[in-house]
């Protein structure tokens, strides 16, 4: 355990000693900050609307249905951009630099070096969650939002960012260059999002697949609040099934020397 | 302390590390000799655990690397060919983290780093990042990260690599004073490092063991005839055929000749001291004694000649050679 906590708290230190943490946060605010003006002055205007078609009183708009699973929703494209900058250094880096040499011959399992890479970048995307967490506050400052889905819409992205970086981490682990790793978990990425787009074309069985495949369809749940115990496991297997790929990668790219 | 048996990595069609065995006991330093790309840091690799053998056995303090290696880790300092350092950590968060991951105490950390700082001189750097470093103090960074965990083993790969003059017999006398607590597998292709710093050598050469022993009985076996190098003044006369026919010499070679001054290399039996006899010729024959010596056969000739002879006969063989091995594993 405390070498996997050695791991993680080097991945993080890593993230934050180099540019990468301070451009990838900066990025993240600017562009949720953005998101959020357009979608609050989206709301503003229809609650305004809704006012003047003689709709006062009591059914005033839901904010949590109306603006901040919708904000939330965009998050996904932001997660898209940027995350494959958070993984892709990850081995990639250490390969070419020749660090993993020291983690290979160090007294550590590879699960405890995966394990560490990745709860090092969930702490980073953790840290980029914590951002929006400001503009959520200002929500509440003005307006009386639930907590609860909220709170299961934070669960999910959670999950949802582990499942990207388990992709990304194995991504990383099949190159020693960074940029490559970067391009192929954009691409990889960017497919997992418009997987179900082919779906309603072809048929329910292939529907049904690309539905199951689509790790951002699973979010949906999530973000109205329902906490689905099939979509956590989904997510959870998911994230296992990334990290074991990646042992694997680990193991061969040994035996291959 | 360090034991290699049958040892055999290929890379594909490539075989990498042929067979190969040794062992190395308790407090001893081996010195790795062999051209670059000879199977020196696959071997290396494949004791630390970074990779697996094809084929054969390694056992590190007892543990097998491959059944066991996290217990093999645990006794081993691995000095790659570059330093593994992150460049965007000083040197003592650098240390800090090796010392965790090497699994020394958090009571002992501390104290442990500092130590070690010491030892290896890089104390003065302590707070530069390790990406700034120059490369003497890199190296020594790295050396001090092999040595943290205070290892039973260290694994050295070219460690002087890259030094300036000074600077590699600094680290030279740091692996020597290391030597009693810890065993030392080094490697290099610089020859007089392994007769300044080694007890005893392996020569490999295309994967395969050349030859095992101390350095001087190397170069003794090398040594077969020993060789004198004569120096005479004959106002031109040869005394090739007068020398050649002393009892126990067996060869004489003109060597150089400058203004009626001949030198000639004379071979005579092993164990059989000529000068003498060649003084004595020489004076009575009325020629002029210049020099007389014996020619010190280096290392490095030593190391020629066995990847040579190993080169001149191995051709037609390896494929058949080769094929014995994977059918006696």
């Amino acid at each position: 355990m405390s070498n996997i906590v050695a791991i993680a708290q080097k991945e993080l230190k890593a993230y934050f000693a180099s540019p990468i943490a301070y451009i990838v946060i900066g990025l993240w605010a600017l562009m949720y900050g953005y998101f959020f003006v357009a979608l609050m002055n989206f709301f503003v205007r229809q609650s305004m609307q809704m006012n003047q078609f003689g709709m006062q009183g009591p059914q005033a708009m839901n904010v949590n249905q109306q603006l901040i699973r919708p904000l939330l929703q965009n998050v996904l494209i932001l997660i898209l951009f940027l995350m494959p900058m958070v993984t892709m250094r990850a081995y990639a880096e250490e390969k070419r630099s020749g660090t993993i040499e020291l983690l290979l011959t160090s007294p550590l399992t590879d699960f405890q070096i995966i394990v560490g890479k990745f709860l090092g970048a969930m702490a980073l995307y953790g840290c980029m969650l914590a951002v929006t967490l400001i503009h959520i506050g200002l929500l509440f400052l003005y307006g009386r939002p639930e907590w609860k889905p909220i709170v299961t819409a934070y669960i999910g992205l959670l999950l949802m960012g582990g499942c990207f970086i388990a992709v990304g981490l194995f991504i990383s682990s099949l190159t020693r260059n960074q940029i490559v790793a970067g391009m192929v978990t954009f691409a990889v990425f960017l497919m997992l999002w418009i997987i179900t787009w082919i779906g309603s074309f072809s048929g329910p069985t292939v529907d049904k697949l690309t539905q199951y495949l689509s790790i951002v369809d699973h979010f949906d749940d999530f973000g109205k609040g329902v906490l689905d115990t099939t979509h956590i496991i989904y997510y959870v297997s998911f994230i296992t099934f990334g990290l074991f790929l990646t042992a694997k990668s680990v193991d061969m790219e040994r035996w291959r020397g | 302390m360090i034991e290699v048996q049958h040892l055999t990595k290929r890379y594909g069609p490539v075989t990498a590390v042929n067979d190969i065995s040794f062992r190395v006991e308790r407090g001893e330093i081996l010195g790795f000799l062999g051209p670059n790309g000879a199977g020196k840091t696959t071997t290396m690799r494949i004791l630390t655990g970074y990779m697996p053998a094809t084929a054969g056995k390694a056992m590190v303090a007892g543990f097998d690397v491959f059944d066991q290696p996290i217990e093999a880790k645990r006794r081993t300092g691995y000095l790659p060919e570059t330093p593994p350092l992150y460049p965007d950590m000083s040197v003592a968060e650098y240390l800090d983290f090796v010392a965790k991951v090497k699994g020394v105490p958090s009571g002992e950390r501390r104290q442990r780093i500092q130590q070690i700082m010491e030892r290896t001189r890089i104390a003065d750097v302590a707070t530069r990042l390790t990406g700034r470093l120059s490369k003497g103090y890199r190296q020594r960074v790295g050396l001090a990260q092999a040595l943290i965990h205070n290892p039973d083993v260290l694994i050295l790969d070219e460690p002087t690599a890259g030094l300036d003059p000074k600077q590699i017999i600094e680290t030279r006398e740091l692996i020597k004073a290391l030597a009693g607590d810890h065993t030392i597998i080094l490697s290099t292709h610089i020859l007089p490092e392994v007769s300044q710093t080694c007890q005893r050598v392996v020569i490999i050469n295309k994967g395969q063991v050349v030859a095992v022993d101390t350095p001087d009985n190397l170069t003794a076996r090398l040594r077969g005839s020993a060789t004198m190098y004569l120096q005479v003044d004959t106002s031109g006369a040869d005394a090739g055929v007068s020398l050649a026919r002393l009892p126990g010499v067996t060869r004489v070679v003109e060597s150089d000749r400058r203004d009626g001054v001949i030198g000639y290399e004379v071979d005579s039996e092993q164990g059989r001291d000529v000068r003498r006899e060649i003084a004595r010729i020489v004076v009575s024959s009325g020629w002029g004694l210049l020099e007389l010596r014996p020619m010190r056969i280096s290392l490095e000739d030593v190391f020629l000649s066995l990847i040579t002879e190993d080169e001149a006969a191995t051709p037609a063989a390896t494929p058949v050679e080769q094929e014995g091995v994977t059918v006696h594993e």
